[in-house]
């Protein structure tokens, strides 16, 4: 589908260019400040509309392309473009954008204008990063995220907002530069940088292998997967609210996004040989993340790692690489944006309040916020997946891939339900119920912007929880294709070590 | 016309209504006077068991619905829609549903007065209703196990009503919990339906059974059958919310609800779900004996099991709370049993005795303030006649007495037990027998201590004690005719009736195994009239003839009486194995080494060894200009050389 | 017609006067002026060449140098009176502060 206005470019560069205007805006101007950043980022929104309402579900192919000449000896184009992979990512990045200006609101008080800027930057970028089908222009995208969201954690974040940061930043370069020596390689192999022409191109499985690796020690840093998780609870503990749930709703998406998107589709071979390691990984992660939860007393450090036991069911479904998983996957990566970013609304909410995040200084919460309780009682529902909410339809189908996939890693994701279950209502538990702690009597419940903020995704939790057919017939028509592909030729059966050990050997030579 | 949509619908709207606007309908109405939020459940409910009335009549005229609402979730081969099925057994259960409930929601008028969460717990009677009816109307596994996890949602919420009360937080937890260890089993097994037969409605499932009998499925490196495999795991969701053996631990805590929750969830309708998905999913279980074994087991062993502790539990809610898991375990005996119409006989009629079971006890608790401890009532007859008359015939029926709704169902029950002709029947049936004795024990135990003998209560309390008020004295009444006679529609044939309710049931779930010879019909019957008269004799003589009696045996018996008081210990066995488990593999081996040593170990370890490279490497730095200078004269001399070297080989 | 080696020769001179007196030499000043003539000993075979190989670049690169040098000795003599003002002296052994 073709638009008469370059509708992907707008909904990329509204929010960065509304950014960059921002510095030239003297700083006390803070009010004005934060009304033209929420004026932007409604303005991205509604602009994503369209997208929404003209996409057409009945095809593959990629939508609203943009393509323009750039860098023409590097076989590098600026070129844009959606299909049923990306176009929820993108609704759900310019959704969030809107909500982590409002929820700032009140709570950054210095540096005020700096914030925002790298607010509307970051936003930007990731819409940057889920249109991009030219390799260097995504990996632009990929690193130029990483800078704002590098300073608003560290600038904004909490005490040990320093290390945290740094550890991020460290974190994901490393997997970044890992994938940068991947493109070039790809480039070099393929003189191309365009995905749709990549696409076509036959890789040889050696190569394949090193190429699937390179680019998952980024994506896997961004998921993050089992063992490199570690960043993940620094940073959203450390991050203004606005930062982690940035975090969790959309970055850590474009890791499991880039899997989808660049890694099955480009070493097919290579990742179906490679998705037992991948579904160990998923599995450990659901388990392990899940129980790691119990032991935490710090509320956002429980959500975090809450989130590596969700994204190990994305990943799971990814990789298990039949219908039913690639779209609970896909779903579940927007559930787990919309559910994990409420939550962490939410705790960005009462934290304004108490300055507290130790589970311990909580209790009987209910009775002072009620409406805040119910609020964070249907994202606690959506996050262990009860049916009715969004949480279930996804992890039911990633459940039902892994079964279908491989029953003991299906039967042990279900385990994650359980588990699931005791960390969510036990930390319910001790933040709400029970006699009140005298730390938190007489709090205010939610403002009215408040309430404003969590509505849209609590709708989203009913909404995509009675009725995921509306959502899954967006990815139904690409999903099958991605498949297609990934089924389709001989698969190498040759021994995955052998495969390693050569591969590594040609690309030595 | 789809009346019957309207029929989860009309109290969904009521919890939606009542959520959003319960608070201001009562600030409307005034503090005092709250009127606004039990209407509009009550309204809901009210019309949603007319509706059901309706569907019943239509299902006897031969109209059985199964119809789709809407696709609920596509993807690839998966295709499932949120659908309605209204057949004999949906029809039973319709009718148990809304008439509890809409009793329940009346009797709560008057037991939550004055609560200052009035709006919310209509509102979630409401939800529940919706909860309860979108399970039993399901026509696919899926919207089943939709049903089935609100349910325990609501049930979540009702136990954990005054959640400043860190027992009733911690029960409603554990509820929930507890249950998701069956749903576990329950999800695979649906899944497992799925892989299996590439849908989930009950229809095409069923229709496809014949051709996987008998196919093999390797689990954990054993070859068993997979029909088998599929029946235990959906029975690992049944006992979950059916609170049979090993997972009834919850239902016991569950008490910590507001008493109306305990009578319309935890007795009358949500813990029966597991039975109605037995009986609902009866050619599955059909074609696997082993399968249907287990669950008569389960059944046999968790009355007896459960109507030991109830014997010696002081707690009026707790003794019926473990007298509805052993009257769960007769179901489920049932069901093993194949006899699944009488399963579901003994659910119809467990619930109306049983609501009112409980419903007597939250009116006894209404008058004693809150008390709990039958040991501190006694003589309460005088105080309130209604209450005492209707919980007598409440008691009278479970204890089987012949005529009574309770008799009908738990001979049948012990009847086809018997008659089955499965292994193990004939243990399960002296289990039953032996439980049949036990419940009517304890049962009178109750009454006798209760309403019998003298007051042994605080002094004060006296002045407090009266008759509750008609909005909870109504529902009494009525339930207690159900209790007499709603055994009536399934009166035996050796009685001379005609099994009209078993025949109702007959299309859906199929007769029984076997009727039992003639012979087997009369000594049962006999015998179960002996156990429940024996009973209650016993209950007489030991609780209003020699009071002191029962104080000896505890003395004398002081390991096996510590051993029922405290529940066989399996709370206590729970929290040590599992509970503290989990805690101790999170806290120590997975926070502290493997997160905080190992990975972070390397995370942090790779920073400080270029750090420590860096502090060696730094002493090159001598900042003395000399060395430097003298550096780049020796380069500079190497390279001279090495280009001199190069040239003297060119030339 | 003098030859090109004598210009190598005195270009090979000046520049080892010159790395000789930077690497014996303790004053900053002189030091400066040692790296003055090893400039100067590489500008003299650069034009050298440049005459030899009638090739102009050589020269071209003879001004560079000589660029380089005024903008290195104006800078390296602003330097060293920074230093003579925190240190009250010029003699590199008593200054070490670039040691890491």
């Amino acid at each position: 589908m073709r638009f008469d206005y370059p509708i992907l470019s707008i909904l990329i560069f509204l929010p960065v260019v509304s950014g960059i205007l921002l510095i030239f805006v003297s700083r006390r101007f803070e009010r004005a400040i934060k009304w033209f950043a929420l004026t932007a980022a409604t303005l991205t929104f509604l602009f994503s509309l369209p997208l929404f309402m003209n996409f057409d579900k009945g095809t593959s192919r990629m939508q609203f392309i943009e393509r323009h000449a750039w860098i023409d000896d590097w076989g590098t184009s600026y070129f844009l473009g959606v299909d049923g992979i990306s176009i929820l990512m993108v609704l759900l990045s310019t959704l969030t954008g809107i909500l982590c200006v409002s929820i700032s609101w009140y709570s950054v008080k210095d540096k005020v204008k700096e914030f925002y800027i790298a607010l509307l930057l970051v936003e930007g970028f990731m819409i940057g990063v889920f249109c991009s089908l030219d390799l260097f222009l995504f990996y632009i995208f990929w690193e130029a995220m990483l800078i704002p969201m590098y300073l608003i954690v560290g600038v904004w974040g909490g005490p040990n907002r320093i290390y945290a940061a740094i550890k991020f930043f460290i974190y994901t370069l490393v997997g970044s530069v890992l994938m940068l020596v991947g493109l070039i390689v790809l480039h070099h192999v393929a003189d191309t940088f365009d995905l749709l022409k990549l696409m076509n191109t036959q890789l040889p499985y050696n190569l394949q292998l090193i190429l699937f690796w390179a680019f998952f020690a980024a994506f896997a840093v961004k998921v993050p997967m089992f063992p490199v998780h570690t960043w993940l609870p620094d940073a959203h503990t450390e991050a203004p609210t606005a930062g982690s749930v940035l975090l969790a709703a959309i970055l850590i998406k474009m890791g499991a996004y880039g899997f989808l998107r660049f890694s099955l589709p480009l070493f097919p071979q290579a990742s179906v040989a490679m998705a037992p390691v991948m579904l160990v990984l998923s599995v450990i992660a659901i388990v392990y993340g899940g129980l790691i939860c119990l032991a935490q007393s710090d509320l956002k450090r429980l959500i975090a790692y809450s989130s590596v036991s969700h994204m190990g069911f994305v990943t799971l479904g990814i990789f298990a690489m039949n219908g039913y998983g690639v779209q609970g996957g896909l779903l579940q990566m927007i559930n787990h944006g919309v559910v994990t970013g409420g939550l962490f609304l939410s705790i960005g909410i009462v934290y304004e309040r108490t300055h507290t995040r130790q589970i311990a200084d909580y209790g009987g919460l209910a009775s002072v916020m009620p409406i805040f309780a119910a609020f964070f009682m249907v994202f606690t529902l959506a996050s262990i997946g009860l049916p009715g909410t969004n949480g279930f339809v996804g992890e039911f189908l990633v459940i039902l891939g892994g079964f279908s996939r491989n029953r003991l890693s299906g039967v042990l994701a279900a385990t994650g339900i359980i588990i699931g279950a005791i960390y969510m209502l036990w930390l319910y538990q001790r933040v709400f119920f029970t006699s009140v702690n005298e730390r938190i009597a007489g709090l205010k419940d939610v403002s009215l912007r408040e309430g404003l903020t969590l509505l849209p995704l609590l709708i989203l939790v009913i909404w995509i929880g009675v009725y995921p057919d509306f959502f899954l017939s967006f990815m139904g028509t690409s999903v099958n294709s991605l498949l297609a592909r990934l089924h389709q030729g001989p698969l190498d059966q040759s021994n995955v070590m052998n495969g390693v050990i050569s591969g590594a050997g040609a690309f030595v030579k | 016309m789809q009346y019957y949509v309207l029929i989860p619908l009309l109290p969904l709207s009521a919890f939606v209504l009542n959520i959003l606007f319960g608070k201001k309908i009562t600030n409307i109405f005034g503090e005092s006077f709250k009127i606004g939020a039990h209407w509009i459940s009550l309204l809901g409910v009210a019309s949603a068991f007319v509706l059901s009335i309706i569907a019943v009549k239509d299902v006897m005229d031969g109209h059985v619905v199964n119809a789709d609402l809407y696709t609920w979730i596509t993807s690839g081969n998966l295709r499932v829609s949120i659908g309605f099925l209204i057949d004999q057994l949906t029809a039973v259960m319709l009718v148990v549903v809304t008439s509890v409930s809409l009793l329940v929601h009346v009797y709560s008028i008057g037991y939550m007065h004055g609560d200052k969460g009035y709006y919310r717990f209509f509102s979630f009677l409401s939800l529940f209703t919706f909860s309860m009816l979108m399970l039993v109307m399901a026509n696919n596994f899926l919207q089943l196990y939709f049903g089935w996890e609100m349910v325990g949602l609501c049930s979540y919420f009702l136990i954990g009503f005054w959640y400043e009360k860190k027992s009733a937080a911690s029960a409603a937890k554990k509820a929930f919990v507890v249950n998701r260890f069956g749903d576990f089993g329950f999800s695979l097994g649906v899944m497992l339906v799925f892989l299996t037969f590439g849908t989930l409605h009950y229809a095409d499932v069923f229709q496809g059974l014949p051709g996987i009998i008998g196919q093999k499925i390797t689990v954990l490196g054993f070859r068993t059958d997979l029909v088998t495999v599929i029946a235990l795991l959906l029975t690992c969701g049944a006992i979950g919310k059916s609170a049979q053996l090993p997972l009834h631990a919850w239902l016991p805590d569950a008490m910590e609800g507001p008493t109306p929750v305990s009578a319309l969830i935890h007795a009358a309708t949500m813990v029966t779900a597991g039975v109605f998905m037995i009986a609902r999913t009866a050619p599955i279980f059909n074609a696997s004996r082993t399968a249907m074994v287990c669950v008569m087991l389960i059944g046999g062993c968790t009355a007896f099991f459960a109507a030991t502790i109830a014997l010696v539990q002081n707690d009026i809610k707790r003794v019926i709370a473990y007298s509805t898991i052993s009257q769960l375990g007769y179901m489920f005996m049932a069901c093993g049993a194949g006899a699944y119409a009488f399963g579901i006989f003994h659910l119809y009629t467990h619930a109306f005795f049983k609501a009112l079971l409980f419903l007597c006890a939250g009116s006894v608790m209404h008058a004693m303030q809150g008390e709990l401890n039958i040991q501190k009532m006694g003589g309460l007859k005088k105080y309130m006649p209604v209450t005492y008359w209707t919980m007598l015939l409440a008691s009278l029926s479970i204890s089987g007495v012949p005529g009574l709704s309770g008799f009908f169902s738990k001979d049948e029950i012990l009847l086809k037990t018997l008659a089955s002709g499965l292994p193990f029947s004939g243990v399960v049936w002296v289990l039953g027998m032996l439980t049949a004795f036990l419940t009517a024990f304890y049962s009178f135990r109750v009454i006798f201590l209760t309403f019998h003998g003298k007051f042994r209560g605080h002094g004060e309390l006296t002045h407090h004690l009266h008759e509750s008020p008609p909005s909870m004295a109504f529902p009494l009444m009525v339930l207690a005719v159900g209790a007499v006679a709603a055994g009536f529609v399934g009166i035996p044939h050796s009685l001379g009736g005609h099994d009209a309710f078993a025949r109702f049931l007959e299309p859906v779930v199929g007769e029984a195994r076997s009727e039992g010879s003639v012979a087997q019909q009369w000594v049962v019957m006999g015998l179960s009239i002996l156990a429940s008269t024996a009973g209650i004799a016993g209950a007489a003589y030991v609780y209003l003839k020699k009071t002191d009696l029962p104080q000896m045996v505890a003395e004398s018996f002081h390991h096996l009486h510590s051993l029922l008081y405290n529940k066989y210990y399996v709370d206590e066995l729970y929290d040590l194995v599992v509970v503290r488990l989990f805690y101790r593999i999170s806290r120590g081996p997975i926070n502290r080494i493997v997160d905080g040593r190992i990975i972070e170990g390397v995370v942090n370890g790779v920073p400080s060894l270029i750090a420590w490279s860096a502090a060696r490497l730094r002493r090159v730095q001598t900042g003395v200009v000399l060395h430097y200078s003298l550096v780049m004269a020796g380069g500079l001399f190497a390279m001279v050389v090495y280009v001199l070297a190069r040239l003297w080989k060119v030339i | 017609m003098v030859p090109l080696n004598w210009y190598i020769w005195l270009s090979a001179i000046l520049f080892c006067t010159g790395m000789f007196g930077f690497i014996t030499r303790r004053n900053l000043i002189i030091m400066l002026l040692s790296v003055e003539i090893m400039f100067n000993g590489v500008n003299v075979s650069l034009a050298a060449f440049s005459h030899y190989l009638q090739d102009a670049a050589g020269q071209v690169l003879v001004f560079i140098v000589i660029a380089v040098a005024a903008a290195e000795a104006a800078i390296g003599l602003a330097l060293v009176i920074l230093l003579f003002r925190h240190h009250e002296t010029i003699m590199i052994d008593e200054i070490n502060e670039m040691k890491g």
